[in-house]
């Protein structure tokens, strides 16, 4: 055992020189990002359906602010107000509900939200529209297959109250944990119809449809942004929240389906 | 009892007193690395209001069909999975070692994209679900069989690799023995090899049970969720996570303590170890 060790450590400390020669190699190359003392990041939480155009403000951020990078964690609204007041070294949060943002102005984590966009329900079908749907009410027949979201879930929550203000009772095969979740079931075929974001099925590219229907107007979705108040990195997380509700912002925001608030 | 258990009973205790400390303190560790979370989850479960959310129906709806799933599943695997750790370490083929590493595929796989290939073949515009719903007008899909299917699909290569494992380690000699003695290949397996590797063949039903009774991604993804059709505990626990946290870690203890009675008393009765 004992004779072995030396070898062992010999082994280590090759394993070691290796590592520093390849980190070494790596710092060195031309296109390596600034090192780690020059550059600030920005961490900012934000619901699934802003993965697109939060990634391209994101870009447009690191541009005009030089030295800095923006990390994105894209998730479910409730679990990342979960994962903020569980202490998750977030900066901002934006979220696709009042009521995700209001787990965090709760806990005193963010003060005084800005409502910076907002999405509005579709019926989302194949793009041979199998069943022939036109309308919400056709998502009641019983041989048309219907994905919602869970109700525990934003887009969920809106699908039950466009629903009831149709007066439309539907049964559906099955209550997605997401919308991207809800969205691939049709994508798929799985499913006839079902109903998710506008900005979703322009997302899509094409492989779904998007049917617009009157009492979605009833049900809109508000997204609020907040700069947290233990942000750790300070005023960067308020610069990025002002570029979001810019006009900047908004435009990325709207090309993608998203409405002015 | 099973001939392993007489093998390890009869082997003579090492005769050294004490665990060495370079195998204790990592034991302790790994143990610890285990069991903290389950005490993180007991500390801040609502105690107070346990007994009123286990009364809820749609909590007992989806224990049940967590149990019921896992517990087909499990019987599938075991049908289709004995063979094919029998056929893994027993037989010669070409290409062995792919097929072998084929069979861990669901367990690199993330269990969501599991869930998503499954629908691309078994969906119903999928390459064999479409032949499924035109000629027998079977859907898996959104129903309890799709559940059972997703479990299995991501369950089986535990009970694979446990019985292949037990298969290499059994004295192939007793299989020669019976066979010089007249016995067909299929009479020499079910009388010899397969009570010989029986005890493996419980512990990989067990692991694959137990990975069959928490899966979630490619449950959700597959079959979807729906309380009482396709709505298991951990899609419950996963989407009570959404809006009532308290009710999720109700919901986790529940599932964990039900699994470890069944798990220990399963073990007490079958596998009959100290």
């Amino acid at each position: 055992m004992l004779r072995l060790l030396p070898r062992r450590a010999a082994a280590a400390m090759a394993i070691a020189a290796l590592t520093v020669t390849t980190a070494a190699c790596g710092g060195s190359s031309p296109d390596a990002s600034p090192s780690a003392a020059s550059t600030k990041t920005v961490t900012v939480f934000a619901a699934a359906s802003l993965t697109g155009t939060f990634t391209e403000i994101g870009k447009a951020f690191e541009a005009g602010n030089p030295g800095t990078a923006v990390r994105f964690n894209f998730g479910s609204s409730a679990t990342l107000a979960q994962q903020i007041v569980q202490g998750a070294p977030a900066d901002v949060f934006a979220a696709a509900s009042p009521a995700t943002m209001k787990t965090v102005t709760d806990a005193s984590l963010a003060a005084a939200p800005t409502t910076f966009t907002r999405n509005k329900l579709e019926i989302a079908v194949p793009s041979d529209n199998p069943a022939k749907v036109n309308g919400l009410a056709d998502l009641a027949k019983p041989e048309v297959k219907v994905a919602l979201c869970a109700e525990q879930v934003p887009c969920g929550a809106a699908a039950v109250k466009a629903l009831e203000a149709a007066g439309v009772k539907i049964t559906p095969v099955t209550l997605e944990q997401d919308v991207k979740a809800t969205l691939t079931k049709v994508e798929l075929g799985e499913v006839d119809a079902a109903l998710v974001y506008r900005t979703d099925v322009i997302a899509s590219g094409g492989k779904v449809k998007g049917i617009p229907f009157p009492e979605a107007d009833k049900v809109i979705n508000d997204y609020p942004i907040a700069a947290l108040t233990k942000a750790p990195s300070g005023d960067l997380a308020q610069r990025f929240v002002d570029l979001v509700v810019s006009k900047q912002g908004t435009d990325v925001l709207t090309k993608a389906g998203f409405e002015a608030p | 009892m099973t001939p392993s258990a007489t093998f390890h009973r009869s082997r003579p205790r090492p005769a050294v007193g004490r665990a060495p400390w370079a195998l204790v303190i990592p034991a302790a560790l790994g143990l610890a690395f285990l069991v903290l979370p389950l005490a993180g989850l007991l500390v801040r479960a609502p105690w107070s209001t346990l007994p009123s959310r286990l009364a809820e129906p749609h909590v007992l709806e989806a224990l049940r069909l967590s149990l019921v799933t896992a517990t087909i599943a499990t019987a599938i695997c075991i049908l289709l999975g004995v063979p094919l750790a029998w056929v893994l370490a027993r037989t010669s083929f070409p290409g062995r070692r792919v097929v072998r590493a084929l069979v861990t595929v669901p367990l690199v796989l993330p269990p969501v994209v599991g869930g998503v290939a499954l629908l691309l073949v078994l969906g119903r515009r999928g390459l064999v679900g479409q032949w499924l719903d035109s000629t027998f007008g079977i859907t898996l899909p959104f129903t309890t069989a799709g559940v059972v299917v997703a479990e299995a699909f991501v369950a089986m290569p535990f009970l694979v690799i446990s019985v292949e494992g037990a298969l290499r380690a059994a004295d192939p000699r007793y299989d020669e023995a019976a066979a010089t003695l007249g016995a067909g290949r299929w009479t020499v397996f079910r009388r010899v090899t397969l009570p010989l590797v029986a005890p493996g063949i419980a512990a990989g039903a067990v692991l694959c049970w137990a990975r069959a009774l928490g899966e979630f991604g490619a449950t959700i993804t597959f079959a979807g969720n729906f309380p009482g059709q396709t709505q298991t505990m951990p899609l419950a626990v996963y989407l009570a996570l959404e809006t009532e946290p308290e009710a999720a870690i109700v919901l986790s203890l529940v599932l964990l303590a039900v699994s470890v009675i069944i798990l220990a008393s399963l073990r007490d009765r079958w596998v009959n170890s100290p």
